[in-house]
């Protein structure tokens, strides 16, 4: 019973976090709760078609068929959170503002919508199949069905709390600097995306293996609370490998440069109409 | 052009993995078979890990920084290392309890 609800909540959690890190840096947006509500939907449904298709999507491109699919959800992912985040670096300020003004009405402006919720289905879809999968293992292998259920649902409720605690705690962030806060967490949480994705590669054969760089499991393990935290949030490794850390900071210079460049433009765009 | 760099992945990767050693493993009853296994170190190998059961598993190795889907009753492919002479714990996610398991680098 308890061996499920460990299983679940660990799955839930990182799609509970992309969520609510997702939420909070749209907050105050007219139609979020439905696009990336949308987002979540689809990717339960694309999570159950998945975990149907596993053995022949493991059994594709000679048996790397997993990892290239993992992978490229991730990669895919991290584009999406890029584009978001360069996007807001260039419309962050009026948002702010827009936000200051009790009663006034805040408009989406032509933010793009679907490139979040296709982030938080991303993130759904990947850890769902999993779940989906295991229990399925349970159930086939004849633990009571009231037990699976439970065990799940407990899992669910946890992953969901946690996300639910982390939200509230970003609210409590004011204005000015939430959105800055947000940008730089999905930052953070495309390059540990990125990193995760060339581990897959490297599973794959596709990238060669090194050994780690450091280990440091016997401090902080991915395997407890807090390193799994940490390893969604931020990308935590214990164990490393060059081309981990190369995929890490490439990610954060590229999107990092992206966000500067654009805030830049913007920023120069605005001076100059202030003049004429 | 993405589909292309795609295939000369998959082209150059077929082509590494012909000349890699494989070693297999199996899982039945939650168990794998067998519990250690020995490679050579400084050696990138192909780990052909063939699941008995009809349930899926996941072979999993912090260590090795591995995971992966095995469907029930069906094989898959995992490359590991070069490594380092030790000992690299793994284990079957969905069955941690009998589904354990080492690989012994020498």
């Amino acid at each position: 019973m308890l061996g499920p609800s460990v299983i679940v909540f660990r799955e839930v959690l990182e799609a509970a976090l992309v969520i609510t890190i997702l939420l909070a840096a749209t907050r105050g947006l007219t139609g979020r709760n439905r696009w990336i509500g949308g987002g979540v939907t689809a990717g339960v449904i694309g999570a159950v078609i998945i975990a149907f298709f596993a053995g022949s999507i493991a059994d594709a491109f000679e048996g790397i068929g997993q990892e290239l699919f993992n992978a490229g959800v991730l990669f895919f992912a991290v584009l999406m959170l890029a584009w978001h985040n360069i996007w807001m670096s260039s419309h962050a300020r009026e948002m702010v503002a827009n936000l200051k003004q009790v009663g006034n009405e805040v408009t989406s402006g032509e933010l793009p919508f679907y490139f979040l919720s296709t982030a938080a289905g991303l993130a759904v879809l990947r850890e769902g199949s999993e779940i989906v999968l295991f229990l399925y293992g349970i159930a086939a292998s004849g633990e009571g069905a009231a037990q699976m259920t439970f065990g799940g649902v407990l899992g669910l409720a946890g992953g969901i709390t946690v996300g639910v605690l982390l939200y509230s705690g970003l609210l409590r962030i004011p204005t000015t600097s939430l959105f800055r806060v947000t940008g730089w967490l999905i930052l953070l949480l495309a390059a540990g995306m990125a990193a995760t994705a060339s581990g897959y590669l490297s599973q794959a054969g596709l990238l060669p293996s090194f050994a780690p760089l450091w280990n440091t499991s016997g401090f902080l393990s991915e395997h407890s609370v807090i390193g799994q935290l940490l390893h969604i949030l931020i990308g935590y490794q214990a164990r490393p490998t060059a081309i981990d850390l190369g995929f890490y900071f490439g990610t954060l210079i590229l999107i990092g440069t992206g966000m500067y460049l654009i805030s830049k433009q913007k920023f120069r765009h605005a001076s100059h109409s202030r003049i004429f | 052009m993405k589909y292309l760099i795609f295939m000369i992945f998959i082209c150059f990767s077929s082509l590494v993995a012909a000349e890699l050693p494989v070693y297999e493993l199996s899982i039945k009853d939650h168990r794998f078979y067998p519990e250690s296994l020995e490679i050579p170190a400084g050696t990138k190998v192909k780990l052909l890990v063939k699941n008995q059961d009809a349930t899926p598993e996941e072979f999993e190795s912090h260590q090795l920084n591995r995971e992966k889907i095995i469907a029930g009753n069906s094989e898959a492919t995992i490359y590991i290392g070069p490594l380092d002479p030790g000992e690299y714990g793994f284990f079957g996610e969905f069955n941690e309890a009998t589904a354990q398991g080492k690989i012994i680098v020498e």
